[in-house]
């Protein structure tokens, strides 16, 4: 439930995967599947309206890139991820930091807020879309309700790994509550938080694509429906694979701030340990 | 002695160490005076409320009977001008060397070059001179208590208290510190109080050695250290040395 995987590892395996062989297997893993993939469009063991061939896909993104379709949809669908992810971060960071100082808040609202989690996202869409209508705002609340929990967890998890030692340090140097929050809380919860943030940050795209389903006039979640009843499956292939670059981007930010907030976790020793002493 | 007033009195001092059952009776009617410029160290059996004390000095748990009067004040939470050092050295992870020092200077609202020109010079003191930009992972045991050492001297606080700093370091590397210890506070007096539980530790540097009873903590000896300073190392085999190690040996039962 806790999504506390160490960023430390994951950044230190990016930077070596780039350097080193990373990038050569990456791209002969993705040419392998797209072999397998022109393959068994060419055997016919499928009709082609359920599984075009690579070629055929990237006719169609090239086409609904010219007409336009692909950055209006596109974009509409990132900004509900980009808003709804911030109001989600924004959200869950501040009750996570009140649910970690204060106990008593804590017993009162951790209920409610594993309640909420047992209602999956889904079910609650229409409601939402009834509510607030189809246009930006319910799916901006979709993409917010999904990414709360990982990050509301993350942040509690990683301000209770600030050591109770430090904070007493901040205590008897008789530092202000901002200065603890700023240069004790912050940097110390950051690579829990982070780890949280990575999730959220590709939730928040599955969660953009359950609003648009269920109701909506722009979006790759809805070229996917448009798709699906125009049997046109190389563009259902364009806004899936669209929505994959996407949720990947915004992975690889998060693991870019990583890499660049949290260098401490990551430097190699370079000073060796038995010149003192 | 300088005709100065105390910097510390604890006037039938008692406190109670905080755990889930309520507390224990860490410290029981202590009273006691430090005067400026005097180290102290108290020593005393694990568990007879040392730390207990050095954390009520601190301001950081309030005692449940008695007081302490600071620089003639009666103390209520952490006051001006104390340095501490923990029994681990408490570095945060993500700041350099230099970083870890400044922390004090900053929290105080210096501006940043004066934070930096201080700090640097207790690097030097500390003997860390090109391990200024080194993270507290790349160090060993002994040179990050140095660093704490530092970070507790560079806003040159009236008092420094010490929590059995050498505690989890080898018993080589401890010696070493201590001789360190001793240097650093002979070039830069300061009145301080040093809990330890090693008794050549304490005749070593001290003025003062304060013998605390298993809890609650009493006190049970005010031995004064009568050994000639400058001191170094080579005093723990003097007779003189012996014959007081063997009185607090004593003292502590």
């Amino acid at each position: 439930m806790v999504h506390t995987r160490p960023p430390k590892t994951t950044s230190r395996r990016l930077g070596q995967a780039l350097l080193e062989h990373g990038a050569f297997l990456l791209v002969f893993s993705l040419g392998l599947g797209l072999m397998a993939w022109h393959i068994t469009t060419r055997l016919k063991v499928v009709p082609v309206f359920m599984l075009p061939s690579p070629g055929r896909v990237l006719a169609r993104a090239a086409q609904a890139v010219l007409d336009g379709t692909l950055l209006i949809n596109g974009l509409v669908t990132l900004g509900e991820v980009l808003s709804g992810l911030a109001l989600g971060v924004l959200a869950a960071t501040t009750l996570g930091y009140l649910l970690a100082k204060s106990r008593p808040v804590e017993r009162l609202l951790t209920p409610y807020v594993v309640a909420s989690q047992s209602i999956p996202v889904v079910a609650i869409a229409p409601l939402l879309v009834i509510w607030f209508g189809p246009g930006l705002f319910s799916k901006v609340l979709i993409c917010a309700l999904i990414v709360f929990f990982p990050v509301l967890i993350n942040t509690i998890v990683g301000m209770r790994t600030v050591p109770d030692e430090l904070r007493e340090l901040m205590r008897s140097l008789r530092a202000t509550r901002w200065q603890t929050f700023t240069l004790l809380e912050v940097p110390a919860a950051l690579p829990v938080f982070l780890g949280g943030l990575r999730v959220g940050a590709t939730l928040s795209v599955i969660g953009a694509v359950v609003g648009e389903f269920v109701g909506a006039k722009y979006g790759l979640g809805f070229l996917v429906n448009i798709g699906r009843g125009l049997y046109d499956t190389p563009l259902v292939f364009v806004a899936v694979f669209t929505l994959i670059a996407m949720a990947m981007t915004l992975y690889g930010i998060v693991v870019l701030l990583e890499y660049l907030l949290l260098g401490w976790q990551r430097r190699p020793e370079r000073i060796s340990r038995t010149d003192e002493e | 002695m300088l005709p100065s007033s105390p910097v510390i009195i604890t006037h039938r001092l008692s406190a109670v160490f905080p755990d889930r059952n309520g507390g224990l009776q860490a410290l029981d009617d202590l009273s006691f005076t430090v005067w400026p410029e005097e180290f102290v160290c108290v020593l005393g059996p694990s568990g007879c409320g040392k730390s207990t004390l050095l954390r009520a000095l601190a301001g950081l748990l309030p005692p449940t009977g008695g007081e302490i009067l600071y620089r003639g004040e009666r103390l209520n939470g952490p006051a001006d001008g104390i340095g501490f050092v923990f029994q681990r050295a408490n570095l945060m992870p993500w700041r350099s060397v230099i970083e870890n020092i400044t922390l004090p200077l900053e929290l105080a609202g210096l501006p940043h070059w004066e934070a930096l020109a201080r700090a640097l010079a207790m690097v030097k003191l500390v003997g860390l001179e090109g391990f200024e930009r080194a993270l507290p992972r790349d160090l060993s045991g002994g040179m990050a208590q140095r660093v704490a050492i530092g970070r507790a001297l560079v806003h040159d606080p009236a008092l420094l208290l010490l929590d059995e700093p050498f505690g989890s370091l080898d018993a080589l590397t401890r010696e070493r510190m201590g001789a360190e210890l001793l240097r650093i506070w002979q070039a830069n007096r300061k009145t301080v109080l040093m809990v330890t539980h090693s008794i050549s530790e304490a005749l070593l540097l001290a003025d003062r050695v304060l013998v605390l009873s298993p809890r609650p903590g009493k006190l049970r000896l005010d031995l004064r250290v009568t050994l000639p300073r400058p001191r170094d190392d080579d005093i723990r085999y003097t007779e003189a040395f012996g014959a007081l190690a063997r009185q607090l040996k004593g003292a502590i039962g």
